[in-house]
């Protein structure tokens, strides 16, 4: 039944984004014209007349957010709604869109997905309200995502400097060093699960935002697009060979439990020492700390390997934005609201709620990076953190259409997991399904 | 008179087949009172009841576990504290108490959707049954037609309509495709077909009974097996329904059961969420517990009218 609704929801997503691709839009010119700027004052006053805007999101610390934001502008009503978490939400965003009622005022975004929406001119250009000049207040990173050229789609909500999560106290049983390079990491993956057959240095079966993310740490750009021309390149990229190399051998030699993120098993490995690393972006503590309790004391959080020895490059796992939506009722209070949750007083709510901030400012502040992690031993590890923010590679970018490449690639690359598939093969075939779909919906994909 | 003469012969001389004779005996007392035992059946029978109930045990087991010690125990058996009246009170109260609206609003999309459905389909079953009219043959084909169409296949165009009409988002947008139940229908006009006398109708008409008051005074006590059946059906489909509130419905205040615990559900994948696993299986027990009360106190209606019209009066 489940898998039914899964395919059908998919059915809709592929209808609208059809619908939403670019010819379909063609009264957004019109608007640009008649939309003024508006400025600090004119908000101010949007803000003191009041009003409700509806916020679509999922993220916890929000909740905070808009009871802090009502209390202060006691005249906005901000109705908070969870309309499902990642692709559901995107789903149901898009048939909104594409049935013109019921459209949120905000929604939030992860940084893969920003582009489809983007692209698909169902959000709103941020730099009339001036937020183009934020762009040093945030980390690189999930600047340059929600970033077209002049156009600012989204204000960065939080991000996801990679980091290695490890089971400090399993390495430490079976003698094994903490590994620093990917080689190392191959070296530790043998030593533990040799040591205890039923321990494994990470799980995975399959996950589109880690691969992306380790080809993004490579210096791998195998997605790129101008206009509508958009290349896929996942069989020479150098990024996506140097995943390949390392990743290969450890689903060849079985080192990797084939157990799926966030299911309770995961819950369960990540509690009982069965999975004992996990390469995630910095919001990790927080689940570890709700999720994971019981292992409280035994994880610590390191820098990413890499691929080279002595290297010092990172990557971004996850993040998401807030955006406004072009069928939005109110966008200046939707923008208000944004700015606020976003860039002023709601950022430090949301570190209180355990979130990963995207902005500069908090990144560097003494507190912020001498907080201590009891969950962690006391570590602080938001120094590894901040650092690893401030190191990831800027030229990377996702496909127009990630939303739907990331819902097939566990039907192409997910192969390698379960049979003599290899991941080059996988990839291979992703890249081809992802190419057919792209023409299909109009982009010009490695024409 | 040849056959108790006839065992009495056989009976000293073939010794070894002595063993038979008693139990020929004891065949012969099977009739549908006292039907015949089978050791197959049984065995089988068993196992059907153990898969069936497997679940429903697990559910009972786990949901009086911690969150913690979900993760940490076997998953069939007792372990740790007793926390299922800590996990009842915590399903009832987080997130504000969200879980008891969304039990009324389960409640309501039954009382009127499932309600409605079978009041519909009882109408129309009844009207089909004993009513000629023109296009009769053409409604019985849409409806039978309408019977092999799942909801599934129908909820995206439902989906596109209603939000042209502004109705997504509101209750209306569950209660009125639950309203149809071609199965219901069919069921009841068959049923009425069997149930109801034509000479009955037609002795109410001659002593000048109105056709309204031949409906609810005549026909209506005797369809009652057959209108708890299509209730119960209805019921079931509706209190389980997830993939049409599903798209239509984006505000919590309004989800349903199955919405608000796959909700919670997918809090435990997401950045900073914090899993909830033993208030989505305390929730799904509590969830549950309303449909075996209806099934138990509905039974002997039920039961009954499944049986309607397979014997000959």
């Amino acid at each position: 039944m489940r898998t039914m609704t899964r395919r059908a929801m998919r059915g809709v997503g592929l209808l609208c984004a059809a619908a939403l691709s670019l010819t379909a839009c063609g009264s957004s010119d019109e608007d640009a014209a008649s939309e003024k700027t508006v400025r600090g004052t004119d908000l101010r006053a949007a803000l003191k007349e009041g009003g409700s805007i509806t916020v679509w999101a999922w993220e916890p610390t929000l909740k905070q957010v808009v009871s802090d934001f009502e209390k202060e502008y006691p005249k906005v009503k901000v109705k908070l709604v969870n309309a499902g978490t990642g692709n559901d939400q995107y789903t149901a965003l898009q048939n909104a869109v594409q049935a013109g009622s019921g459209v949120p005022d905000v929604a939030q975004v992860e940084y893969y997905a920003l582009g489809q929406f983007a692209l698909g001119k169902s959000l709103e250009d941020l730099s009339r309200y001036g937020a183009d000049e934020f762009k040093d207040d945030y980390s690189p990173g999930p600047w340059n995502s929600v970033t077209v050229d002049d156009a600012v789609y989204a204000l960065p909500m939080d991000s996801g400097p990679m980091a290695l999560f490890y089971n400090k106290k399993v390495l430490d049983k079976h003698q094994i060093a903490l590994p620093t390079t990917w080689d190392e990491y191959l070296e530790a993956a043998r030593a533990l699960h040799a040591a205890d057959p039923k321990s494994y240095i990470a799980n995975d079966t399959g996950d589109a935002g880690f691969t992306t993310s380790m080809i993004w740490q490579a210096g791998g750009t195998p997605f790129k697009t101008r206009d509508t021309e958009v290349t896929v390149d996942l069989t020479a990229d150098k990024g996506v060979t140097a995943f390949t190399k390392v990743w290969q051998k450890l689903l060849d030699e079985k080192l990797l439990a084939p157990i799926e993120n966030w299911s309770d098993e995961w819950y369960k490995g990540l509690a009982d020492g069965t999975i004992a690393t996990l390469s995630t972006g910095a919001w990790m503590p927080a689940n570890f700390v709700s999720g994971v309790e019981s292992a409280s004391g035994d994880w610590r959080a390191a820098a990413l390997p890499q691929y080279e020895k002595g290297g010092e490059v990172s990557s971004e796992n996850g993040g998401s934005s807030l955006a406004v939506m072009k069928a939005g009722k109110n966008k200046d209070l939707a923008y208000a609201f944004n700015e606020y949750a976003n860039h002023s007083d709601g950022v430090q709510a949301r570190i209180e709620g355990g979130a990963f901030p995207a902005t500069t400012a908090d990144l560097s502040s003494k507190s912020f990076l001498n907080t201590p992690f009891p969950y962690f031993g006391g570590q602080k590890a938001n120094e590894i953190f901040a650092r690893s923010a401030s190191q990831v590679p800027e030229d990377w970018s996702y496909l127009p259409f990630q939303v739907y490449a990331n819902s097939v690639f566990n039907d192409s690359v997910g192969k390698a997991y379960v049979s003599d598939t290899t991941l080059a093969e996988g990839l291979k075939q992703w890249q081809k399904t992802s190419v057919t779909y792209g023409n299909d919906q109009g982009f010009a994909v490695n024409k | 008179m040849s056959a108790p003469s006839f065992t009495a012969d056989q009976t000293p001389r073939r010794t070894t087949h002595r063993a038979s004779a008693p139990r020929r005996a004891v065949r012969r007392q099977h009739s549908v009172a006292r039907p015949r035992r089978s050791t197959v059946l049984t065995i089988l029978m068993g196992l059907t009841a153990v898969y069936a109930l497997m679940p429903l045990a697990w559910l009972v087991i786990n949901a009086t576990k911690t969150q913690k010690g979900l993760l940490d125990s076997f998953g069939l058996w007792f372990s740790g504290d007793f926390a299922l009246w800590d996990n009842i009170s915590q399903t009832l109260t987080y997130d504000d108490g969200i879980f008891v609206r969304w039990f009324l609003n389960t409640l309501l999309y039954v009382v009127v959707g499932a309600g409605g459905a079978t009041f519909l389909a009882v109408l129309g079953g009844y009207g089909l049954a004993k009513f000629d009219f023109a296009g009769k043959r053409a409604v019985f084909a849409t409806v039978i037609g309408a019977v092999a169409v799942p909801a599934t296949a129908l909820a995206v165009p439902t989906f596109l309509m209603f939000s042209k009409m502004g109705l997504t988002n509101t209750p209306w947008a569950v209660i009125i495709p639950s309203l149809i139940s071609p199965f219901g229908l069919y069921l009841m006009w068959v049923f009425a077909a069997e149930a109801i006398p034509t000479e009955l109708l037609e002795a109410a008409r001659v002593d000048g009974s109105g056709e309204l008051r031949t409906f609810f005074q005549v026909a209506l006590p005797l369809l009652t097996p057959g209108i708890v059946t299509v209730l119960l059906f209805t019921m079931v489909q509706t209190w389980n329904n997830y993939f049409l509130p599903l798209i239509m419905i984006k505000d919590p205040d309004w989800y349903p059961l199955t919405l608000g615990l796959n909700a919670w559900n997918q809090q435990a994948s997401t950045a900073g969420g914090q899993p909830v696993f033993n208030l989505v299986i305390t929730g799904s027990l509590l969830t549950i517990v309303p449909l075996i009360a209806a099934f138990l106190l509905l039974q002997r209606y039920w039961q009954s009218g499944l049986a309607a019209g397979s014997v000959k009066g």
